[in-house]
This record gives C-alpha cells, sequence and structure tokens, in this order.
C-alpha cells in the first residue's frame, strides 16, 4: 500500500460546493497517492460526481483547494489537460463517426500519446474500427470512452462510474482493463456506487455519504474497521407477528441487528455460533422464515453500519 | 510523473523513449474537428436531402408551375357561319359555331368567353360576363375582328415587339430567393442542430475536457461551413443556371462574397440560439420562430414589396431580406458590390451583433 501523505498527485482540503439550496460537497478532503488507485464510493446524489468533476477542472468549488500533479487549476489548466486522462459519466460520441474515427479525434487534442491504433487495440476495439459508435453496445461504448481518456498518455486517469450500466461480463473486461493500468502503476481516482468493483479495484476508499468522507482506509481496513465478519440475513415472509428484536440482538455472537423493508440484518462475528442460536429462537417465537442468507462482510455492510441504509437504495 | 506508464501493445522501445513521445503522429485537431462535421453530416441522408435535393426540387416544381405560358387563346362562340368567319380572322380567338342553345350552355358554364349573336341589319350582340377579364379581353378582340371584316380601316399602323427575356420569369425572381433561404437554413440548423446535439450528449463537455483549444471548435464549423457552401450554392445555382437558364450577370466573385458573408451572418445567428439550449425541441422550436418570419416577410417566393410600407423598413433590417435583396440584384442587374452595399451592411451588422453575444452567452455543459 502507498504512503499517501508525502507522494500525493491529488491533495483536496475542505472542498465544497453547493448547487442552489442543495449541498453536493461538504468540506471534503482527500489525498491519493502516486500509483494508487482511489475508489469513492457512495450512493447516487453522495456528492462523487461532483468531487470528481471539480478534481478535473470541470466544476468551480465554492471553496477549498485542490492540487493536482503539484499543479492548480488555476495556474495550470492547460498543462494539466494534457496530462489527464479523463472519462466522464454517459458521454455520448457521435454516433455516426467510426471508433477509429474517435480515437483519432481525441488523439489530435494531445501533444504527446500513443498512436490510435494502438489505444484501440489496447481497450479490444480493433475489429471494431471501421464500426460507427451508434452500433456499439454499452460495454464497447465504455472502452471507447476509456480509450479517449488513453489517448494522452494521462499521468492521472479520472473513471466516473466506469461500468454503471454494464451487463456482468462486460463488468468484468473493463475491471481487468483497468487493472491492467494499475499494473503500470498508473493513478487512477473512480467513483462508483458497486461494493464489489471498489473492493476488487481499488487500494483505498472513501465512503462518501451527503458530500462528506464518512469512511476512509483500505477495503480490507474498511470492512475489518464494523469489528464483523458475516451478516446473516433474513425474511419472516408475511408473519403477522412482530419479531421481538430485542431477543434476537441478546443471541450468541450477534453484534448488531438491523430490518429493512421486511429483511432483518444480523451482523455477527460468529457465523457457526449465531445460525443455530437464530433458527432457535425464531422456531421459540413461532416466525416462519421465507429466506435465510449469510456472506461475508462487505463494504456494503460498511455503508449500512455507518447510515443505516444500503448503498443502491436511492 | 513516473516513467512506469506503458501500455501494452506498443513497442518496449517507445516505452523508454518516454520524453520525446511523439510517437502518436496525431493529425491537426481543427482538421479532426472539421472532418468529424462533414462525416457527421454527409452520413445523415436527411441533411443531405433537405441542404441539396430539397431547394432544386421546390425550384424545378415552382419553376413548372409558374412557368410563362403562351399568351392564352380566348374560346368564343357564335351561331352564325359569317360572324365565325369574320371572328377566326384574329389569332388570339378560339371560334367555335354552334347551335343557339348549345352556344347558351357553353356561356353559362364558363366554356366560353363570349358568345356573339347577329342582331338586325348587320348588327351584332356581345354577351359576356363583364366582371371577368378574359371576358373582357375577347369582347375587345371580337369587336375589333368583327369591324375590320366589316371594312374598318386603322387610321394608324401599330407593330408588336415581345419581351419574353430570361430575367423577368418568375424561375428567375425565384432562385436568388431559395438560394438565400438556404444558406439561412443550412447555417442556423447546421449550427444549432450540432451544438445543441453536442451539448445534450455531454459530448461538449468531453471535449472541454481535453486540451483541445475551445476555438478550434467554433472554427470547424465555420470551415465546414464554408466548404459546404461551395456545394449548396454550386448545386442549386447550376440547376438553376443550367436547366431553366437563369441569368447570372453580376460577378462571380461578388456572388461568392454575398453568400459567404450571408452564411457567416447567419451562422452567428444560429450559435446565438444554440448558445444555451439543452435540448433539441427546444432549440427547433427556437430556430422555427426565427425562420418562419422571414420566410414569409422576406422576399423569398414573392415580392416583400408587397408589404405595408410601414413595415418595410423591419423588412428590409431582416438578414434574409438583405441576403436575397443583394443576390437578386447581382444576378439579376449584374449589380456590383457598391450598389448592395445597404445589404452587405445590414448583414454585417447582424454578424458582429450575434457573434460577440453568442459567444458571451455560450454554456459547454
Amino acid at each position: 500500500m502507498p504512503s499517501t501523505s508525502t507522494t500525493a498527485t491529488l491533495r483536496v482540503r475542505n472542498l465544497r460546493k453547493a448547487f442552489k439550496d442543495v449541498v453536493a460537497v461538504d468540506g471534503l478532503d482527500l489525498e491519493v497517492g502516486a500509483g494508487e488507485c482511489f475508489g469513492l464510493l457512495g450512493p447516487n446524489g453522495a456528492g462523487k460526481t461532483t468531487t470528481i468533476e471539480i478534481c478535473e477542472g470541470l466544476t468551480e468549488a465554492d471553496s477549498g483547494e485542490v492540487e493536482l500533479l503539484g499543479l492548480h487549476w488555476s495556474a495550470n489548466a492547460g498543462e494539466l489537460r494534457q496530462r489527464l486522462g479523463i472519462q466522464l459519466q454517459e458521454t455520448q460520441f457521435p454516433d455516426k463517426v467510426t471508433v477509429f474515427e474517435t480515437i483519432c479525434l481525441f488523439r489530435s487534442f494531445f501533444r504527446h500519446g500513443p498512436a490510435p491504433v494502438d489505444v484501440m487495440t489496447l481497450v479490444q476495439l480493433a475489429e471494431k474500427r471501421n464500426a460507427r459508435v451508434g452500433g456499439l453496445s454499452g460495454g464497447q461504448k465504455q472502452r471507447l470512452a476509456l480509450a479517449c481518456a488513453l489517448v494522452g498518455d494521462p499521468d492521472f486517469l479520472f473513471l466516473d462510474e466506469p461500468t454503471t450500466g454494464l451487463d456482468p461480463q462486460a463488468r468484468r473486461q473493463l475491471w481487468d482493463l483497468i487493472e491492467q493500468f494499475k499494473l503500470q502503476g498508473r493513478t487512477i481516482l473512480l467513483t462508483t456506487h458497486y461494493m464489489d468493483e471498489a473492493e476488487r479495484l481499488c487500494d483505498r476508499v472513501a465512503i462518501m455519504d451527503h458530500g462528506k468522507t464518512i469512511a476512509l482506509g483500505s477495503p480490507r481496513e474498511l470492512i475489518a474497521s464494523i469489528g464483523v465478519e458475516h451478516v446473516v440475513e433474513f425474511s419472516a415472509g408475511g408473519a403477522a407477528r412482530a419479531l421481538e428484536l430485542a431477543a434476537l440482538r441478546s443471541l450468541e455472537g450477534v453484534r448488531e441487528v438491523q430490518t429493512q423493508n421486511g429483511t432483518v440484518l444480523l451482523q455477527v462475528t460468529a457465523l457457526h455460533r449465531t445460525v443455530p442460536a437464530l433458527l432457535g429462537e425464531l422456531a421459540r417465537q413461532g416466525v416462519p422464515l421465507t429466506e435465510l442468507r449469510t456472506h461475508s462482510a462487505s463494504l456494503e455492510d460498511v455503508f449500512v453500519t455507518l447510515t443505516g441504509r444500503h448503498l443502491r437504495d436511492e | 510523473m513516473s516513467d512506469t506508464t506503458a501500455i501494452p501493445g506498443i513497442p518496449a522501445k517507445e516505452m523508454a523513449a518516454k520524453a520525446p513521445r511523439m510517437d502518436g503522429a496525431a493529425s491537426h485537431p481543427l482538421v479532426e474537428l472539421t472532418l468529424t462535421r462533414f462525416r457527421e453530416f454527409l452520413r445523415e441522408p436527411e441533411a443531405m436531402f433537405w441542404v441539396f435535393i430539397f431547394p432544386i426540387l421546390l425550384a424545378a416544381g415552382l419553376g413548372v408551375a409558374f412557368r410563362n405560358r403562351p399568351a392564352d387563346v380566348l374560346k368564343v362562340a357564335t351561331v352564325t357561319p359569317q360572324l365565325a368567319q369574320a371572328l377566326r380572322q384574329d389569332k388570339l380567338l378560339d371560334v367555335q359555331q354552334l347551335s343557339a342553345p348549345a352556344a347558351e350552355e357553353a356561356l353559362r358554364t364558363g366554356k366560353i368567353a363570349l358568345l356573339a349573336e347577329p342582331g338586325a341589319d348587320g348588327a351584332v350582340a356581345y354577351r359576356y360576363d363583364d366582371t371577368n377579364p378574359e371576358g373582357r379581353t375577347a369582347r375587345m378582340l371580337a369587336d375589333r375582328a368583327v369591324e375590320k371584316a366589316a371594312g374598318r380601316v386603322d387610321p394608324v399602323t401599330a407593330a408588336d415587339r415581345l419581351l419574353r427575356e430570361p430575367g423577368s420569369r418568375y424561375i428567375d425572381f425565384l432562385i436568388p430567393g431559395l438560394l438565400g433561404m438556404n444558406l439561412m437554413g443550412s447555417a442556423i440548423w447546421g449550427m444549432g442542430f450540432a451544438i445543441v446535439d453536442a451539448r445534450r450528449r455531454k459530448l461538449m463537455k468531453r471535449l472541454i475536457a481535453t486540451p483541445m483549444p475551445r476555438p478550434y471548435y467554433l472554427l470547424s464549423f465555420l470551415l465546414s461551413r464554408l466548404v459546404m457552401l461551395v456545394i449548396e450554392v454550386g448545386f442549386l445555382l447550376g440547376f438553376g443556371v443550367l436547366v431553366f437558364k437563369v441569368p447570372a450577370r453580376g460577378s462571380a466573385i461578388d456572388l461568392a462574397g454575398i453568400c459567404v458573408l450571408t452564411s457567416l451572418s447567419f451562422g452567428a445567428l444560429g450559435l446565438l440560439i444554440a448558445s444555451r439550449v439543452k435540448t433539441i425541441e427546444a432549440a427547433s422550436g427556437l430556430m422555427n420562430l426565427v425562420m418562419m418570419p422571414m420566410w414569409i416577410v422576406s422576399g423569398v417566393f414573392f415580392s416583400a414589396q408587397r408589404f405595408p410600407d410601414v413595415v418595410q423598413p423591419l423588412i428590409k433590417a431582416l438578414p434574409l431580406t438583405a441576403a436575397i435583396d443583394a443576390l437578386r440584384a447581382n444576378m439579376l442587374q449584374g449589380a456590383g458590390l457598391a450598389q448592395v452595399s445597404g445589404q452587405l451592411l445590414v448583414l454585417s451588422v447582424w454578424l458582429v451583433v450575434c457573434f460577440p453575444i453568442a459567444l458571451k452567452l455560450f454554456r459547454w455543459r
């Protein structure tokens, strides 16, 4: 894990941005080290996109400071633009233009960088060279967007929800590409609301909610911080009788009990002791079990623990 | 930054030589942007139709509908062979000899314009509708024929010299009008839709996230417009000149100058319309709002002089009126630039007023 305080390539201090009466970013601090893949994780509306767009110099902050590659947007915009690779959420490239032509267009804006054909090969679009953008699949369009972010051989790569809306196979393909860039030592800042994406790709994650960072660390650290190893989820179907939650709380190994839309979540430390105890307790209360699942604690559970909500609720 | 940024698929040699990274061999951004504009346009069959085919169909249709016909022959009838023979002396009359009831019927149903009936003592009675110009003309022609046949001699001899010269026909009036209309439409639509569409797709935002110099983006529209202009004007003008023998009496360079200035003025107007709009629907509404009045009052299809004198100064201040007046003066009267300086001034004012405002208001996202 890279040390962050001394070699930070992105430093954000006390960033604030409000749109009319909505505060999108509320006093945010961030540091991203060289060669690090840093993730901003949070639900929709948490301020991730606003934050990344301020860092990209596309949105002006109300207050606060952004230092990127030792430069500032106010003084070095031209230089910064040459050195950044940017993928925005939902860019639609012109439909009638081909993949190769689009990459050539973006390549022409940068002083230095690889040949368009190499970037095209890199994102596995070589066989789509002469296909028009309008006919590409969602995953192919997203890889084209990635190619356009890479044509300037960037020192810093911004990816805003790179896999949102893609099918699982296309997502995995994109993850493989992003992992390649990590291996090359590129610094990446990405936003996502997929916890599995953040867990797989990011060295460190900042969990955002309501414009603030509510947790910061490596995925492993964050998961460890909530002190639970497993989560038991069950639903009691249309059970007429309310559950006695207090009784569940006192079961062996249970640290926390939450209910959500008829589902009960138990955060537990010792699965093998809690599950039999839970089954016994439900039988005692006479509650029919319609669904029971367990999984290892994830970033999702970190978010739930911190906010009482799911990442994807909004 | 770090020299570890390498991309698989690129030879290691180039990875190592990172300082002079001119390996990409990129072309000039202005060239790429302009090419993109062309590709988007040329691969859109509908746009091609509206810009190239539609004006020609319109010109052909209107040209045929309003073509100058030889003077009409008037149908008249009579009931006696003597009168019929007298009337046939005039070539402009198509004379039928009918029975009395049939002639009556033909007159009533408008198949003939006039019925000549013999009266007592060699007199003639003309029956016709005096509110109908054809009837009145037939009356004059018929009477002249009858009087001449009866031996009248005109004291003054008169000769006719006919004027049917290109330049005074409707198609001659129409082609410069269509040219002006086409220049307006393609500049405003071409500029407006492309810009609003790029904004709506967030493509514009993506472009400004690159080091692309922003003026290049707008400049690419200007360049593509100028190239397209040559094709567009050439197409319509060539059609008019070759098919309808529309005269192009003025200097071709002056004509090109007028077309370029017109296109720039409307381009600025289009840019202004598109400077903030975020949806295609709003943009088309706004564009139609701007263009519709000019289609009607600026003299595309009929002379702008038909509108009341009070509004003439207003009509003359419209860019399309100025453009069409200048085009007509150049093509039909062979006027030089000095003679259309008023119109050129109007166009220039629109350009220098709209363009800076458009830049000021312009939103990249």
